[in-house]
């Protein structure tokens, strides 16, 4: 709030206002004001408009109010920000969520566990697997059986998560680059990201949302020649990203948009809830991989980069030694993978359905149909039971975080024991560090929003599921 | 050298112009306009084609011969696109908008000499469409003109995008003309005249790049703020205005803008080649030879200058980053403006002493120098304010050590069963 609108005077009842002359009049001076936490409310109960426009007057008119977004060029999508301007200074922030409302989380009640997963991957559309696998490990671990998925499942999930990782962040470059005006970090980012969807396309079948991971393993197991291809990527991304240190981090231009701008401390992350990489500019080594290891991560060998600037550079630098962490941990998941199968063995829960490369695309296995429409009755039905109906799940609640390219994405599912959630609610880090904005972008110029907003990284179909 | 030109009073502008035959006039009249237009076609293809060339992408290549005639292309369709008018917009101004700023455009290409005195159906006639005894002034005034039409397109949409990107381009180009009119004064020093023709016959043995490196330098920044090219494009900054103050602008009305800034970013190459690399005269190799400075050819030269200039202009869009408004003034005010004041003064030292080689040899390191102060990496990192929370005082709200250990804790989550 402006600090003149906190010292005027009350607008209404002045002496010299001429409803107040009239004593006899009921209504004299009842154009009230009062301070509130969306700015000043006027209760006007008859009287002389005069009054009411008078008190308003004092208001320094040089004030812009600037409505950008949610149709913004770099918004990341539906974000709206309502900015205040004097100027070029930015002395208000608001942030309006809910423009990519998609009812995820209430859809999830309406659909098997299992299916669950095609839902959760299409909310932060950048970070698929991180989705998939926060909801899997999380009714996993309501069935009971997180120590029953195979090591081969886990591996890959850190394999496809830390290069879906790399895919994000190379968005984020893109994005932010473009938003700072560097055209050409937009399109290097987006170069090396194909590469990742390449291999997710030849994994999963997508590009993005996958529905790869599911509770008990994965849907798949890797097709032949994936380790070659992701081996060729990991050699190409060590020199693509020293090539985007190359042209950015030296950069005068990159460097002043960049350093001092959108500072949040330590105390402001932590009262914010705020995670990610953000957090870690800030000074804290808070990386859940490392914090509360999960899928195994406490076997892997990376450090969790962090910086004290608490700027949006810092941030950029985090984000690319992030890159390089990843594929630390690719070449060392890559390094554990063993033969072995990719879904857990209980037959009650293992999806049954095996999939297939076919003339028209992946799709049910003909011989596993083959098998089961003509060989065995039970199988047909124990098929047809688990796909229509899905399995049951213990009744209790349970919440899983994970490290997200954005931060702390966690799952809370809770079962009533059937064979669909009761409730699953996701905490995705994006919508938690944008309240953060307003604390970064106040008091820093229209070009501060800009590049603050961006180092956020939000992702509004994570934010509004 | 330098003595004879001093002590020689410059002589007149060439007097044939004016005396030409009316054809003739038209004939050249009809020649800027067509060039700047094929140009400026040739430039959006080209910028197109070489950014994506540095961003490992194709660029248009599907229109004519290697997409050549895509900017063609999308004139046509630009032409035929829906002329939409904002209902808060204040029509006249609106309408003007756009004509006030491609006029002035154009205009400013009228004393720019292409080449030397070539012979026209029997008649000699300089490759210029007039000059001027004040050619530059005119040039600096026509440009200046521009502004207008970019102040009042976005005073006009009746928007808030529009009206701060015309906010920030009249800031930007009144910051930048100062600089850009500073940094000529030291070439109208050695010239001794501001006629185009008479300055391009100035640099006859040496350019005025080696004579005075630093206006150079000075003139090939501000000419980049002063067209609102990247990095300096901030009135029209997509990722914080939108479009700048042409949001509110489209069909035939919005192609005027653009037709006016590619217009105003060949002018401010022009000029530069004009002032500072001998305009249409042949480089050094070449020069010896009576015949590259003769006839039809040294529009060749001029030609390939002037696509020099425009190549680094994208070069600087596929490479930078765009500034922020404050950084940007801050290097107009604090570094350019003063720059070239002191400059000027030891031009104009340097020529009442008589004293030529001191710039030369002075010159060339300054320049280097300046440039390195402008844009010196860890310059932003200087200014950063100290830590956000000072030591010793206590947080006010709780917050872990940061020389603590990473936690960790077993992979153990809480599980409650109902």
């Amino acid at each position: 709030m402006p600090s003149s609108r906190l010292t005027d005077a009350p607008g209404a009842a002045r002496a010299d206002a001429p409803g107040a002359a009239r004593t006899d009049d009921p209504y004299a001076g009842a154009a009230e004001s009062r301070r509130t936490t969306e700015g000043r409310v006027y209760t006007v109960t008859g009287g002389d408009w005069d009054t009411v426009v008078g008190g308003v007057e004092d208001l320094d008119d040089e004030r812009i109010v600037v409505n950008m977004g949610p149709q913004h060029p770099s918004t990341h999508g539906v974000l709206r920000l309502v900015l205040e301007l004097e100027g070029e200074t930015c002395t208000e922030a608001r942030v309006i969520v809910g423009y990519l409302h998609t009812g995820i989380e209430k859809s999830l009640e309406f659909r098997s566990w299992t299916q669950g997963v095609t839902f959760v991957t299409r909310m932060d559309y950048l970070s698929p697997f991180f989705n998939e696998t926060a909801y899997c490990l999380s009714v996993e671990q309501l069935l009971g059986i997180t120590a029953d998925v195979p090591e081969r499942a886990t591996v890959i999930r850190v394999l496809m998560m830390e290069l879906n990782r790399i895919a994000s962040h190379c968005v984020w470059l893109a994005t932010a680059g473009l938003e700072v005006g560097a055209l050409s970090a937009m399109l290097y980012g987006f170069r090396e990201r194909e590469i990742i969807m390449d291999i997710f396309e030849m994994t999963t079948g997508l590009r993005m949302n996958h529905a790869y991971v599911r509770p008990g393993g994965l849907a798949q197991d890797l097709p032949p020649g994936t380790v070659e291809k992701i081996e060729d990527f990991l050699a190409i991304m060590a020199k693509r990203v020293d090539e985007y240190e190359g042209l950015l981090s030296a950069n005068p231009i990159w460097i002043r948009r960049l350093s001092s701008v959108g500072c949040l401390d330590l105390t402001g992350c932590v009262a914010l809830g705020v995670t990610g990489p953000v957090l870690r500019s800030a000074g804290l080594a808070w990386d859940l991989r490392k914090a509360m290891p999960y899928c195994g991560y406490e076997n892997y060998e990376f450090d969790v980069p962090t910086s004290t600037d608490a700027d949006c550079f810092a941030r950029y630098l985090i984000r690319m030694q992030e890159m390089r962490e990843s594929l630390k941990i690719i070449a060392q998941a890559l390094d554990r993978l063993r033969p072995g199968p990719v879904m857990i063995g209980d037959k009650k829960i293992a999806w049954p359905s095996q999939l297939a490369l076919g003339a028209d695309g992946l799709g049910n296995s003909l011989d596993h149909i083959r098998e089961i429409m003509g060989t065995s009755m039970e199988a047909l039905i124990h098929h047809f039971k688990l796909v229509t109906e899905g399995f049951r799940v213990p009744a209790g609640q349970v919440y899983t975080a994970i490290e997200s390219p954005r931060g702390e994405l966690g799952c809370h599912v809770v079962s009533d024991g059937g064979t669909r959630p009761y409730r699953a609610h996701m905490r995705d880090p994006s919508f938690v560090n944008l309240q953060a904005t307003p604390a970064m972008c106040e008091g820093g110029m229209v070009a501060d929003v800009i590049a603050a907003v961006a180092s956020i990284d939000p992702v509004m179909g994570g934010v509004d599921r | 050298m330098t003595q004879a030109v001093l002590a020689e009073p410059a002589p007149l502008p060439l007097p044939d112009f004016g005396s030409e035959p009316w054809w003739l006039i038209i004939i050249k009249v009809l020649f800027v306009f067509v060039f700047l237009l094929v140009l400026t076609l040739l430039t959006i293809w080209g910028e197109r084609r070489v950014v994506a060339r540095m961003q490992q992408r194709l660029g248009p290549n599907r229109t004519g011969p290697f997409g050549v005639l895509q900017g063609l292309a999308d004139g046509l369709k630009l032409a035929f696109k829906e002329d939409i008018i904002p209902a808060m917009a204040d029509r006249p101004v609106y309408l003007l908008a756009p004509i006030v700023s491609t006029i002035p455009a154009f205009l400013a290409f009228s004393v720019i000499p292409f080449g030397p005195t070539v012979s026209i159906f029997g008649h000699r006639t300089a490759l210029q469409l007039t000059d001027l005894p004040v050619g530059v002034l005119f040039i600096l005034a026509m440009s200046s003109l521009g502004v207008y039409g970019i102040v009042l397109a976005g005073w006009a949409s009746g928007s808030t995008y529009p009206l701060l990107g015309s906010l920030r381009s009249a800031a930007q180009m009144i910051s930048y003309e100062v600089s850009m009119g500073l940094a000529l004064v030291a070439v109208f020093l050695y010239a001794g005249s501001l006629s185009t023709s008479q300055i391009v016959d100035a640099q006859r043995s040496r350019w005025f790049i080696i004579a005075v490196p630093i206006s150079f330098v000075i003139y090939g920044i501000s000419c980049v703020g002063e067209t609102n090219r990247a990095p300096f494009d901030l009135p029209e900054a997509e990722s914080e205005l939108v479009g700048g103050f042409h949001t509110e602008y489209s069909s035939l009305k919005f192609a005027m803008f653009f037709l006016a800034e590619y217009i105003n970013m060949i002018t401010v190459s022009a000029v530069a080649t004009t002032l500072f690399l001998g305009g249409w005269r042949a480089p050094w190799p070449l020069s010896l030879f009576s015949w590259a400075n003769a006839g039809w050819l040294p529009m060749l030269w001029f030609v390939a200058k002037l696509c020099i200039f425009l190549f680094i202009f994208i070069w600087l869009r596929g490479t930078m980053p765009r500034l922020r408004y404050d950084q940007f003034m801050h290097l107009g005010w604090k570094v350019l403006v003063p720059g070239a004041l002191v400059w000027l003064l030891l031009v104009a030292t340097a020529r009442a002493l008589s004293f030529r080689d001191f710039l030369l040899y002075a010159g060339v390191p300054a320049a280097v120098v300046l440039l390195a102060w402008a844009f010196w990496p860890t310059g932003g990192r200087q200014d950063r304010p100290p830590p956000p929370v000072e030591r010793g005082t206590p947080p006010r709200y709780p917050v872990p050590q940061l020389d603590a250990e990473p936690l960790r804790r077993s992979a153990g989550k809480e599980v409650t069963r109902a």
